[in-house]
């Protein structure tokens, strides 16, 4: 069993100017291991539009990145409002965001869906009032 | 292609080990070892931000002396449309090119007139489709360098075709040998530059296995010489041929802006916002953008560091000269020639990786996170690293020891007073 590197980060709800400090710093970490560029990519588009959901939708929230030999995982928790209707938050176009949010350019609701497309493995898990976590897996070869 | 050659060197004389330069290096190439600095030559990119930022002047472009002209019998200057605003002579290109003439060079060639058709097959480029979106321009040799050692990503969005100064230089040297009958060799085709990339663009040119350069002379070094030779007393020759749109490109914007028919572009400045617009280009932050132009200095080459003049004075006078100028670029009639296309691949250089076996990095990996760990995470650079966190990771590359951190052995050192009140008598 060859070594694996853990990384985790604490994203601030509801603010912009760091959103996307996370995804940045995984991705230069990676880059730095020296992992395949194409993968990389997809991890750090993937993470950025988690990070933001976690600021724009939860309040904030935690994630944990654990990074070996065949994968990248992330775990993105939180404790916000949860999500009441997973399917109808997974449609492209679907989102909640407020005028306010979206005149940031944010809440196009492609988030998740490509969430999704970008990774090799999507879990979901939600429960109103309580949080909502998400798993993302990334094979790299 | 090339080895890792670098035109940015230190005058080990004046620098005081002061750490001004190597936290703002984009490539983290500067270390102080030993009281002194030191650049590691394969990360750097001769953007020049360490000479623009070194109080003490100790950091210098080498750039080749004017004696050079000598080896050739027939010398032509290529001329950055930069250079006619450095001076105060009514923004009159042909009496810097005069000057030129008179100040040993045999012609002159206007990178402005390179830059126009570079434009054309850009904009050919951009209708046909044959490099990814949005297309990232080569006209900055610092920028493509930047790309390539922290970039791998975006390495297929870089516009192929050489620089202006590159397609200036074979032109010249075709135009010289035909006007001449020379042999190519006896003509010299000389660079006036704002900056060290383009010193090592001639040397090592990115994208092309040679280059017709044969030299480069910084602006800085041929300014005193030329001003002598400006005086107002005659009219000089007409030999300026440029429009307006190529000599745009001597500022920030001016390549963007000479683009037919390109709507959406994006422009950026100096190297820490354009290393941030990259990252973002990376994770596709921007989806409806078609042309990215990104220049390592402030302003663009007239922010060049080797430029005597204040870069936004000398755009004012830009302006005017545009205007006076006037003149529009043509669509591109035919295929774009040889000449002007990379005959080889821009190829990623990991010089900013760990290194080894995927164990063996994520090994270093973890070693370097416990070391940074132990240290103050202050970043004041008194180690000679630029962060923490690069000095942990000189340590795990063996090239640095913990114990550099002051502030680490002063925490040792007061440990161990302690210990020896405490108990009195030498622990050892
Ligand atoms: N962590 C979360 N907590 C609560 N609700 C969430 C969370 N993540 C997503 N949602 C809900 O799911 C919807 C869809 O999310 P998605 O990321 O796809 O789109 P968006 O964030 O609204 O817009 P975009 O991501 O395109 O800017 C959101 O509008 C929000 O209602
Ligand atoms: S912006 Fe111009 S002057 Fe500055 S490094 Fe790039 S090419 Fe040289
Ligand atoms: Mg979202």
């Amino acid at each position: 069993m060859s070594e694996s590197i853990q990384l985790e980060y604490t994203v601030p709800g509801n603010d912009f100017t760091r959103a996307g400090e996370a995804s940045a710093d995984l991705k230069s970490t990676l880059k730095r291991l020296g992992l395949p560029a194409a993968e990389v990519r997809r991890i750090a588009i993937a993470l950025y539009e988690g990070e933001i959901n976690l600021a724009i939708h939860a309040g904030g929230g935690q994630i944990r990145v654990t990074v070996d030999d065949h994968q990248v995982e992330m775990i993105l928790t939180d404790q916000g409002p949860g999500i009441p209707d997973i399917p109808k938050a997974m449609e492209e176009g679907y989102s909640t965001a407020s005028a306010q949010v979206r005149s940031l350019g944010f809440g196009a609701g492609m988030g998740l869906p490509n969430m999704k497309r970008y990774t090799d493995e999507f879990d979901i898990q939600s429960t109103v009032g309580v949080g909502t976590t998400i798993t993302m897996r990334v094979k790299i070869g | 292609m090339e080895g890792f050659i670098h035109s940015v060197t230190l005058e080990a004389q004046l620098c005081n080990g002061c750490t001004n330069c190597i936290k703002r290096c984009p490539t983290q190439a500067i270390r102080v070892r030993g009281g002194k600095e030191v650049i590691e030559a394969e990360r750097c990119i001769d953007c020049g931000e360490c000479i623009r930022l070194c109080p003490h002047r100790a950091k210098r472009a080498v750039s080749d002396p004017l004696t050079l002209l000598d080896r050739f019998t027939y010398r032509v200057a290529i001329v950055p449309p930069s250079l006619y605003v450095q001076y105060n002579h009514q923004e009159n290109q042909d009496l810097v090119l005069d000057a030129l003439c008179r100040a040993g060079f045999d012609d002159v060639f206007e990178e402005a007139e390179a830059s126009q058709l570079i434009s054309q097959a850009t904009s050919r480029i951009l209708a046909t489709g044959s490099t990814k979106r949005p297309v990232i321009s080569s006209a900055c040799p610092a920028v493509t360098r930047l790309i390539r050692v922290r970039f791998p990503q975006l390495i297929q969005h870089v516009l192929p075709l050489v620089p202006p100064m590159e397609l200036a230089a074979r032109m010249a040297r075709r135009r010289a040998v035909e006007r001449t009958a020379l042999p190519p060799e006896k003509v010299g085709c000389i660079a006036i530059v704002p900056c060290p990339a383009k010193v090592t663009m001639g040397r090592a040119p990115v994208g092309s296995s040679h280059s017709a350069l044969d030299g480069a002379v910084a602006v800085s070094e041929i300014y005193p010489k030329l001003l002598p030779l400006m005086d107002g007393g005659h009219t000089p020759p007409h030999r300026a041929a440029a429009g307006a749109s190529g000599l745009g490109w001597a500022a920030a914007g001016g390549e963007a802006h000479g683009l037919l028919g390109v709507e959406n572009h994006l422009v950026a400045d100096g190297i820490e916002n354009i290393t941030r617009v990259l990252e973002d280009l990376e994770d596709e932050k921007y989806d409806s953008i078609d042309f990215v132009e990104l220049r390592a200095c402030p302003g663009g080459c007239l922010g060049g560091v080797l430029q005597p003049e204040n870069p936004y004075i000398a755009r004012t006078k830009l302006r005017a000269m545009q205007r006076s100028v006037g003149g529009q670029v043509e669509p591109m009639e035919g295929e774009i020639p040889p000449e002007m296309l990379w005959d080889t691949d821009l190829t990623y250089a990991p010089v900013l990786e760990l290194g080894g076996t995927r164990g063996e990095r994520f090994e270093r990996y973890n070693r370097m996170q416990t070391i940074q760990r132990a240290l103050p995470g202050l970043d004041c650079g008194a180690c000679g690293a630029p962060t923490c966190e690069a000095l942990a990771e000189d340590v795990v590359r063996g090239m640095a020891q913990v114990t550099d951190c002051a502030l680490l052995r002063c925490r040792q050192l007061e440990a161990r007073l302690k210990g020896l009140e405490k108990g009195g008598g030498a622990e050892e």
